[in-house]
């Protein structure tokens, strides 16, 4: 996937400018940057919530000609945490839930077949939360509600996973899940977006775009050195860089 | 497992609407009708079946268009006359009545029933005038509350006009299923099989909606143009009720909740249960206003807001228990 020149709108203010962004298919790219970077709005004007200009392309075709449903079938979205409206309190089953992962899919009726319900059970598997598919999704904990919004994103079944701070409300034995969940993702095919606050997770990626005031600071590869300079500037040199293992960990200068 | 639950609930509100329809046919302010004489005959076929028929549909359309209103502003204390349909309606009624002795042809041939129904819609076409168009749910619900003010100030004005049609007005304003006819019936039944299947269709987006309306979006639907066929559903399906039974309160608002528990989480099976929940309710209101204080029949407005309004509590009470628990 690739940006030219994109301005991306919120009423009538450009909060990003001239994006020229290359995301390597097949593989998992962090998007990192200061709060109000334009980071979540990123995610949200690729998949269409926010108006932009310029130019977004997917193998070299431009998404401003998909139609709603095909936009939907190419590129997952997660939003921001895990906050589900609950003013009805009648809520869905988790495994209804993940079903409204399949709804680009469905015909007129929106009547789920057997392909529907069989991404659902895999999805479910995968992200850990095929024991909670017949629990109300206000029901459980923050963390277990993640689990199950991860597994709605992945039911949709599409090649470009966008996420916002996926790992938000995931304690640390499920953020190693989520990181293996990656993993296995990658080895499927999928291209990853992840908006991450977690510097140590985001260096994980194969690929970092930072941002800040509405505008590219750098992108490149999670292990090259500029990149980690690009990384301490960005943060105003409040923060070094220590290897720990093989992973790198952000430590306050 | 779940369809079979499904098929066992949904047949037991079906056997107890034909239940609740059959004692609407046989009960009157006078008494039961057991034998089957002429007379009888002409009371139970002529008056009281299309009365329970009537009180029935009607019920169901506030029923649905209470679900529809709850799911679509994703507040369970919408009703169906949020967006201006009952001052709309109201107001219609009272222009009626004020001009009507103008001997105006037109004002004749939409009568009272017709006045009501535009003037619903019409309250509804001013809240999204007002609001703009139908994006937002907030500017959508504050432009109802103040079309309904405004409509609300004008039918005010029309009794300080005409006091004597202050009756006619409460009495319109309370509900009143006794002048139901076959042909008010019919045109119901036709209303509700079209907003019912509509509203079955494209349920969906509201299950949606529950994720939150961004990741509704993104999920390939076209939401504006489903939330605006929903929302001329809700004018239409309100409209076709308040016209044939008046302002009744409570319905609308309570059918959803009393079959919440029911229905589960799914909008398809919610809106339908509402809508037989919200027909089980008035009709049932029916009876009892019937036969409460035979032969004298009191509002039957009065008994939906009672029952509702006792329901809603209990609902709150244990609601409250739970969080505590």
């Amino acid at each position: 996937m690739k940006t030219h020149q994109l301005n991306v709108y919120r009423g009538p203010c450009a909060i990003l400018s001239n994006l020229n962004l290359d995301i390597p298919q097949g593989k998992w790219t962090s998007v990192i940057g200061p709060n109000g970077a334009g980071k979540s709005s990123l995610l949200q004007a690729i998949v269409g919530l926010l108006r932009w200009d310029g130019s977004i392309n997917i193998d070299g075709v431009d998404i401003s000609t998909f139609t709603n449903q095909e936009l939907a079938k190419k590129i997952a979205w997660l939003d921001q945490g895990s906050s589900v409206p609950d003013e009805l309190g009648n809520p869905l089953s988790v495994y209804e839930v993940v079903m409204l992962g399949r709804l680009p899919h469905q015909g007129w009726l929106h009547l789920p077949s057997e392909a529907d319900h069989l991404m659902v059970e895999q999805a479910l598997r995968l992200s850990d939360a095929w024991q909670l598919r017949h629990r109300p999704l206000q029901k459980l904990s923050g963390g277990e509600r993640q689990r199950v919004l991860l597994a709605r994103l992945l039911a949709v079944g599409s090649d470009i996973l966008l996420m916002d701070e996926p790992l938000a409300n995931l304690d640390p034995p499920h953020q190693a899940d989520f990181l293996q969940w990656q993993d296995n993702l990658l080895g499927q095919g999928k291209t990853l977006v992840t908006v991450l606050h977690e510097i140590h997770f985001a260096l994980r990626a194969d690929h970092v775009i930072m941002l800040n005031q509405g505008k590219l600071h750098f992108q490149g590869s999670s292990q090259d050195p500029a990149t980690h300079q690009a990384l301490i500037a960005l943060f105003d040199n409040r923060i070094r860089l220590e290897k720990l293992g093989s992973d790198w960990v952000a430590l306050p200068s | 497992m779940q369809k079979n639950y499904f098929l066992g609930k949904l047949s037991g509100l079906f056997i107890f609407s034909a239940v609740l329809v059959l004692l609407g046919a046989l009960l009157g302010s006078t008494g039961a009708s057991w034998n089957f004489i002429e007379s009888d005959q002409a009371i139970v076929l002529d008056i009281r079946l299309p009365r329970s028929l009537g009180a029935y549909l009607a019920g169901a359309l506030l029923g649905l268009a209470g679900g529809i209103a709850q799911s679509l502003f994703r507040n369970p204390l919408a009703d169906p006359y949020l967006l201006g349909s009952a001052s709309g309606a109201l107001l219609g009624v009272a222009s009626i009545l004020c001009f009507g002795y103008l001997g105006n042809t037109w004002l004749e041939m939409i009568g009272l029933n017709g006045g009501a129904f535009i003037g619903a819609l019409l309250g509804v076409l001013a809240s999204l005038v007002l609001a703009g168009g139908y994006q937002s749910s907030l500017r959508l619900l504050l432009s109802g509350v103040v079309i309904s003010v405004i409509l609300g100030a004008g039918n005010s004005l029309f009794t300080f006009i005409r006091p004597d049609l202050f009756q006619n007005i409460q009495s319109f304003m309370l509900g009143n299923t006794t002048l139901l006819s076959w042909s008010g019936v019919e045109m119901m039944a036709i209303a509700l099989v079209l907003c019912l299947l509509v509203t079955l269709i494209i349920s969906p987006v509201l299950d949606a909606l529950s994720l939150g309306e961004n990741t509704a979006r993104t999920l390939g639907l076209p939401l504006d143009q489903l939330r605006l066929v929903l929302i001329g559903i809700l004018a239409l399906a309100t409209g076709c009720a308040v016209a044939q039974t008046g302002l009744i309160a409570f319905v609308g608002l309570a059918a959803p909740h009393l079959v919440r528990k029911l229905a589960g989480g799914r909008q398809r099976v919610q809106l339908l249960f509402s809508c037989l929940g919200g027909g089980i309710l008035l009709l049932a209101s029916d009876l009892i206003a019937r036969t409460l204080f035979a032969p004298i029949e009191i509002p039957v407005g009065i008994i939906t807001a009672v029952l509702g309004g006792l329901y809603l509590l209990v609902l709150l009470r244990r609601i409250s228990l739970e969080v505590h628990a």
